[in-house]
């Protein structure tokens, strides 16, 4: 026994950090950066479609950044971070070989055994492509498991649009019904215009037999499920990913509740059953 | 069960030899109706008839700010997750104090577990106190069950006059009865005033409000569209000071400190309150609390609904500090109490 202070490293903490080395970047719109990272021994990440990663630069910070690679890709994972903090304005700062600190994966993806077996009607509007990114990738790595796959994407101008050329490639995909829209159109712009809402009418669903899958910003979810549900597409079938600002990603802090859930631990991935009930939820 | 009695005149003693092993933290009396837990090393400057200090013992479970990590990137991203513990003694504890810590237990020993938390909880010694009294007519002790001890700490003290019967509860307890050498046994005299005194608090512990605790729950169902939220959403000035005094409230906010080499630093939790406005703000700037009435709902919610679906346990003791110490004199007692009229 002793009346001193004594201090103990923990690495089995929780806050304990591995270590993520840069491996690509490339600069992606203005605003937003692609990076992908593979940890010590090219050590799997092991997480989830869906799931979350807690990135440290250590003297900046720490902020929870949505993986946007499906657990498919082995030994490195991908990661989109739009510039709009400090800790992702010093991300955008670095190079190919920097080090950052990662922790996760946390919270709960998609339910992707659910998924199987069912149609998937997948809607990305903005910055939702980037966890959705997660989930599409690893069903066309697991394409077989899957009935029909429509994705609707959708971004304010063509300038916006995050992962082109994989768009590209997904349009020319024969297995996967594909559609993309733009608020604002330019000149060069061939593809439609308008609210992702406006594609959704033109979609042929079976809706005990479809999930639709819905990742964006807060004010389109309300206007998105409700042309799901004139879909009929049950509530339980409707996946949303809510945003939140995830601080410590082990449902402490507080800062991601939603009336009684933590988003980083109970989601960020939610059927809209379960939040429906919750005035904080969207 | 066991029980031992330490008379009054070995009270300086008792606190002494304590104080020579481990650091003792008590109750002092700082002012009029402040009280504070400090270092003592003797029975002097302690309080034993106290109201609740001003802050709770959880700034010992959990210190207002808390080092994580400390990393080095001299070369490259080094870095170590730490805890700061310390053996220290809290003597002097309220049953309502004790309860607030057996709540922290329970969310930080929730999975994922907290390390740093439930080291530094195996570091601290518990020694309670009674209340034979109400502190002041902000306590709600009785309608949270917490007036009467519910187990939680290692020794527990109630004031007999002359003497302190003291409940000894676990082996950490026993070890400083055998160390200090100043306990006699309790005899069943002495056991009876024990239960005089327990029946008598009976009497004086009534419901603070007009309702059962079991109906706490169902209300707050019926009450969440309640005009209450909105009459303390007016007044509530976002000061936190209810969240910063509340023994059960624990969000926190995780911030990097970077030294002057630029080099090496911290990452350390400071309290963080969900009364102040950019709690709940996302990275685009939106907030999804955005007025103090939800903020205020909240809050309470927190203390009397979520707590009881997630850990069947509500997460307010009934010490009254909130109301103690809110600016605007938001009054939890007048809270429920509003909430029963409106939909009882």
């Amino acid at each position: 026994m002793t009346r001193d202070k004594k201090k103990l490293t923990i690495t089995e903490s929780e806050y304990h950090i591995k270590k993520g080395k840069i491996v690509k970047v490339k600069q992606m719109t203005e605003a937003e950066m692609f990076f992908e990272i593979a940890l010590a021994d090219n050590e799997n990440l092991n997480h989830d479609p869906g799931q979350f990663v807690e990135v440290s630069i250590f003297g900046v910070g720490e902020a929870p950044i949505s993986i946007s690679s499906s657990p498919t890709k082995r030994g490195s994972f991908d990661l989109c971070v739009r510039k709009v903090g400090k800790v992702t304005e010093a991300l955008h700062k670095m190079h190919v070989g920097d080090e950052v600190g990662i922790r996760g994966p946390f919270g709960k993806g998609f339910p992707v055994r659910n998924l199987e077996g069912n149609d998937l009607l997948i809607v990305a509007a903005g910055l939702g492509i980037v966890p959705l990114r997660s989930l599409i990738n690893y069903v066309l790595d697991n394409r077989r498991e899957f009935g029909k796959v429509t994705i609707l994407c959708g971004c304010k101008t063509p300038q916006n649009m995050l992962f082109g050329d994989e768009i590209d490639l997904w349009q020319k995909r024969l297995d996967i019904n594909f559609s993309c829209t733009v608020d604002k159109a330019d000149p060069e712009w061939q593809g439609n215009v308008g609210l992702i809402t406006s594609l959704i009418p033109g979609v042929d669903v079976y809706p005990q037999h479809t999930y639709g899958i819905v990742v964006g910003p807060p004010v389109m979810y309300k206007f998105v499920i409700k042309e799901l549900l004139a879909k009929k597409i049950p509530e339980s079938h409707i996946i949303v990913s809510l945003e939140r600002h995830m601080k410590c990603g082990l449902g402490k802090c507080g800062h991601c509740q939603i009336n009684n859930l933590y988003c980083c631990q109970d989601g960020p991935v939610f059927s809209y059953d379960k939040i429906m009930p919750l005035e904080e939820a969207i | 069960m066991k029980y031992k009695i330490l008379k009054k005149e070995h009270l300086n003693n008792f606190i002494n030899l304590l104080s020579q092993r481990q650091k003792v933290f008590a109750p002092v009396k700082k002012g009029e109706k402040h009280f504070v837990f400090e270092e003592v090393t003797s029975a002097a400057p302690i309080s034993i008839k106290y109201i609740p200090t001003i802050l709770p013992p959880k700034k010992f479970f959990m210190p207002q700010n808390e080092t994580l990590l400390e990393y080095n990137t001299h070369e490259g991203q080094n870095m170590e997750a730490v805890v700061e513990i310390q053996d220290i003694v809290l003597f002097g504890v309220h049953t309502c104090d004790i309860a607030g810590i057996q709540y922290l237990n329970l969310v930080f020993t929730d999975r994922p577990k907290d390390l740093n938390y439930l080291l530094r909880k195996n570091s601290i010694t518990i020694i309670g106190l009674e209340c034979n009294d109400y502190c002041d007519e902000y306590a709600s002790c009785n309608l949270m069950e917490n007036a009467l001890p519910n187990g939680g700490y290692d020794l527990f003290f109630t004031d007999l006059g002359d003497y302190f019967i003291v409940h000894v509860n676990t082996l950490a307890g026993d070890n400083i009865i055998e160390i200090t050498r100043l306990f006699e046994e309790a005899s069943h005299a002495q056991l009876d005033e024990l239960d005089k005194l327990r029946a008598n608090k009976r009497k004086i512990f009534k419901n603070e409000i007009d309702a059962d605790i079991t109906d706490i729950p169902a209300l707050f169902e019926k009450g969440q569209q309640s005009k209450v939220w909105e009459d303390n959403g007016n007044r509530c000035l976002a000061c936190g000071n209810c969240t910063n005094t509340c023994p059960t409230c624990y969000c926190f906010d995780v911030i990097d400190e970077l030294n002057l080499d630029l080099k090496s630093g911290k990452r350390y939790r400071a309290w963080d309150s969900c009364q102040s406005e950019p709690f709940a703000k996302v990275a685009g700037g939106e907030s999804f609390r955005k007025s103090r009435t939800q903020r205020q709902k909240h809050r309470f919610n927190r203390k009397f609904k979520f707590s009881v679906d997630k850990y069947s346990r509500y997460s307010c003791t009934g010490c009254g500090r909130c109301s103690r110490a809110c600016m605007a004199k938001i009054n939890l007692k007048e809270t429920l109490t509003a909430l029963v009229k409106e939909h009882k």
